[in-house]
């Protein structure tokens, strides 16, 4: 593959992730990360295991890096409320983010016998 | 006349004799005890006499007036009240069930359900709360299709009832509500009568019942009960108040009147269906439709209302979107949920209320509702059939915004649909049945597509504690599904999660809401519609919001009184869940404290036992359940209970949507 290609495919997978290009992704504090999850309310809207809900999304296992969680939470679309660094600093959503890292992907339904039986319907 | 009139004196002396004779009575018990007793109660009253002055002992000339018996005894009884006929007219309503708490100012109706009535059609349901019994009647109707009648005092009794009507009323349910009232000053027996007798009793709820009236003989009693019945049955259906003046409850049927007295022949109107011109327009409008989409909001009448839609959204192959205000739709067919508001080009939507909200979304820039956005697809046109347009009231808002659409039916949707269907078939070409056939087919494979991706989002937080409301539906599901059964709840505060894994077909599976969203109404709406499912031996399952629960509690006690068997699953989320939401929406605007947004909206410290709760009301329980694991197995006894009869609860501990 040509080297302008792949800068180009390189590109398109940074916006398509939201990953700045030339940055870092700060380390984060996973264990303080939960407890502002907590404290903070994030489990109000997206559930104690990230998991999402009628009141919003699933935010366990994304696609998103710390940059991107951050942009999100300052400017977000939807029913979201828009948290300022006076409310929550950019370190504590890494620290946040962190913690999101740890929560676990859901089994895929056909694991489930209980949803296995709903999918085969 | 037929009332024994001994001897005239009047009645307010007959009480105080009455009074003082009591008196008198315990007097006796201490002047005169065992002689133990005697001395220790001397000597207990002197200790005592050191502290406090000593009561004059009472003299000769008011012993004697408390004591002797009085020359005249004023006896007042009767063969025939004139509650006795106000059952008469009950009875020819065909009521199943009266709910109330009880209450003075109807005693003279409560007297004679029970016994010249012989509690039977209606038999009396004993609440602890008039907001539990209107919600019982609200719960019922969903189910029965028919009102249960509510007795309440026209004061205290309809206040603690307001808010219930008020969420019948939006939710166009009929509650037949009968108050008690002393309207003439002078047949007041008592302080406390005056404080719960009014003017007017109605009008405190005048803004969200339908009809009322106060009849002043019990010919007019007769009259406005009949008309208020058909009044509530008519589409829009809605609660309606009679006022049964005490007097008129209490005082024998006059003589002359006996053989007079008329109960008028009950016939309900036939509800109004869509002028014929309009409906053949909207026809032309959705046959050629390149995706027409149809919204149900409470549709569904009756059972034959389901079909109805079913064979509606057959014919043309549309997509249904169900507001889950009523059964409208099972939601297992093809073409549930299998298109969007969006890619709509006509929208036709049914007895929908606030329909300017399903068509519009808010922008995030202003919350409060200023600005937004129209959401439908640009050209594509909206028809209503909504026999809200028929009727209304201004003061309470829940006729929601105006909304712009392109051909308004003023009629009730259920009785149109038919003349719909048909005008719909006789358009529908057989090159452009083949059209339809093919636009089906995509939406069965997109309501497919819905189903999977909602049965893999259900495995999030599958093994989590506290327990998902995903989990906690599927376990249900589990052990539901071969029953005959009915959620006598609503979806709204679980995610929906019973909506989007478990068959619902049946016009009972499902009650709908709150009507106007009024918190309280899931514990006795549940109790109401189990009740009505008992007769036809059907599980009912209510998944009880906690914060709900505990407005009026003393409903699981009349469930276990009167033996009503349903399963009671406690969404225990420990909060007011969308307030803490919405404060902390607020806190986050103002740049502060999003941490404080607990304060006053949850429902920890202690936390409430709700099984312990639940037996203290006498009614079999578990919990609280915290692992997701218990949870199927308490299920399965619980059902066990049941079916047996009785109601039971478990408690459990859940995310908090």
């Amino acid at each position: 593959m040509k080297p302008l290609r792949l800068l180009v495919l390189a590109v398109v997978a940074i916006l398509a992730l939201g990953i700045p290009a030339f940055s870092q992704t700060p380390a984060g504090d996973a264990a303080n990360g939960k407890k502002l999850f907590l404290r903070d309310g994030c489990y109000e809207c997206h559930g104690y295991a990230g998991q999402g809900g009628a009141a919003g999304a699933r935010i366990a296992a994304i696609g998103l890096n710390a940059q991107g969680l951050i942009r999100y939470v300052r400017a977000p679309g939807g029913q979201m409320p828009a948290y300022t660094d006076k409310v929550i600093s950019d370190q504590e959503l890494t620290d946040v983010w962190a913690y999101l890292q740890t929560l676990p992907k859901a089994k895929p339904a056909k694991d489930i016998p209980l949803l296995n039986a709903l999918q085969s319907k | 006349m037929a009332r024994s009139k001994k001897i005239s004196v009047d009645r307010r002396g007959f009480l105080k004799g009455a009074a003082a004779g009591a008196a008198a009575g315990a007097a006796a018990l201490v002047v005169k005890p065992e002689a133990a007793q005697a001395q220790e109660a001397i000597k207990a009253q002197e200790a005592a006499e050191v502290h406090r002055p000593a009561t004059p002992l009472p003299g000769a000339k008011q012993t004697a007036a408390e004591t002797t018996p009085p020359p005249h005894i004023d006896v007042w009884t009767t063969d025939r009240p004139g509650s006795d006929f106000m059952v008469d007219v009950i009875k020819t309503l065909g009521f199943e069930y009266v709910a109330a708490n009880p209450g003075s100012a109807f005693r003279g109706i409560h007297e004679s359900l029970i016994n010249y009535g012989g509690n039977k059609m209606p038999e009396l349901l004993t609440c602890c709360h008039e907001e539990s019994s209107i919600g019982m009647a609200h719960g019922y109707f969903k189910i029965e299709g028919k009102p249960m009648m509510v007795m309440a005092h026209g004061t205290v009794g309809l206040q603690h009832a307001s808010m219930a009507i008020y969420n019948a009323y939006a939710d166009r349910v009929p509650v037949y509500l009968l108050l008690g009232n002393i309207l003439d000053g002078a047949w007041r027996r008592s302080d406390v009568e005056w404080a719960h007798s009014v003017q007017d009793a109605a009008s405190m709820v005048r803004d969200y019942t339908k009809w009322d009236d106060s009849p002043v003989s019990l010919g007019g009693f007769a009259e406005s009960a009949v008309r208020a019945y058909k009044i509530a049955m008519t589409p829009p259906m809605e609660p309606i108040v009679i006022v049964a003046d005490a007097v008129l409850q209490e005082e024998p049927i006059p003589d002359a009147e006996r053989g007079r007295l008329q109960i008028p022949k009950l016939t309900l109107a036939s509800p109004p269906a869509g002028e014929y011109g309009a409906v053949k327009e909207a026809a032309k409008m959705l046959v050629n439709a390149d995706n027409p989409v149809i919204m149900a909001g409470r549709v569904a009448r009756t059972p034959e209302g389901i079909q109805l839609l079913i064979e509606l959204a057959e014919t043309l192959q549309a997509a249904v979107i169900d507001r889950r205000f009523r059964m409208n739709f099972p939601t297992a067919h093809p073409l549930y949920g299998a298109s969007t508001v969006g890619a709509a080009d006509v929208l036709l939507a049914l007895e929908v209320p606030d329909l300017w909200s399903m068509t519009h979304t808010q922008t995030p820039v202003n919350r409060m509702g200023m600005e937004s956005r129209r959401i439908t697809k640009s050209g594509g046109q909206v028809i209503t059939i909504f026999a809200g347009d028929l009727y209304g009231k201004s003061n309470y808002q829940d006729f929601g915004r105006y909304d712009e659409v392109d051909l308004a039916i003023a009629a009730d949707a259920q009785a149109t649909l038919p003349i719909l269907i048909e005008e719909c078939r006789k358009l529908i070409t057989p090159e452009r049945k083949a059209v339809l056939q093919q636009r089906g087919a995509k939406l069965a494979e997109q309501s497919k597509r819905n189903r999977q991706r909602d049965v893999e989002q259900a495995a999030w937080a599958w093994d989590a504690s506290p327990v998902s409301t995903a989990r906690m539906a599927a376990e249900l599901w589990n052990q539901i599904k071969t029953e005959d059964w009915s959620l006598v709840s609503d979806l709204t505060f679980v995610s929906n999660w019973p909506g989007r894994l478990w068959d619902f077909d049946k016009p009972y599976h499902f009650i709908g809401g709150h009507g106007a969203y009024g918190v309280g109404y899931g514990a006795p709406a549940a109790v109401g519609a189990a009740l009505a499912n008992r007769k036809h031996g059907r599980l009912s399952v209510n998944i009880q919001c906690d914060g709900d629960l505990n407005y009026a509690p003393g409903v699981l006690w009349t469930a276990a009184h009167h033996r009503i068997p349903m399963l009671n699953i406690m969404h225990n989320n420990r909060a007011y869940h969308q307030e803490l939401m919405y404060v902390e929406d607020m806190a986050a605007r103002a740049r502060r404290g999003v941490e404080r947004a607990s304060i006053g909206t949850t429902i920890t410290d202690p936390n409430i036992d709700y099984a312990l709760m639940a037996k203290a009301y006498g009614m079999f329980s578990e919990g609280p359940i915290e692992n997701p694991n218990d949870l199927g197995p308490a299920i399965k006894r619980a059902i066990e209970v049941v079916k047996r009869g009785e109601p039971a609860m478990i408690d459990v501990v859940t995310q908090p949507r």
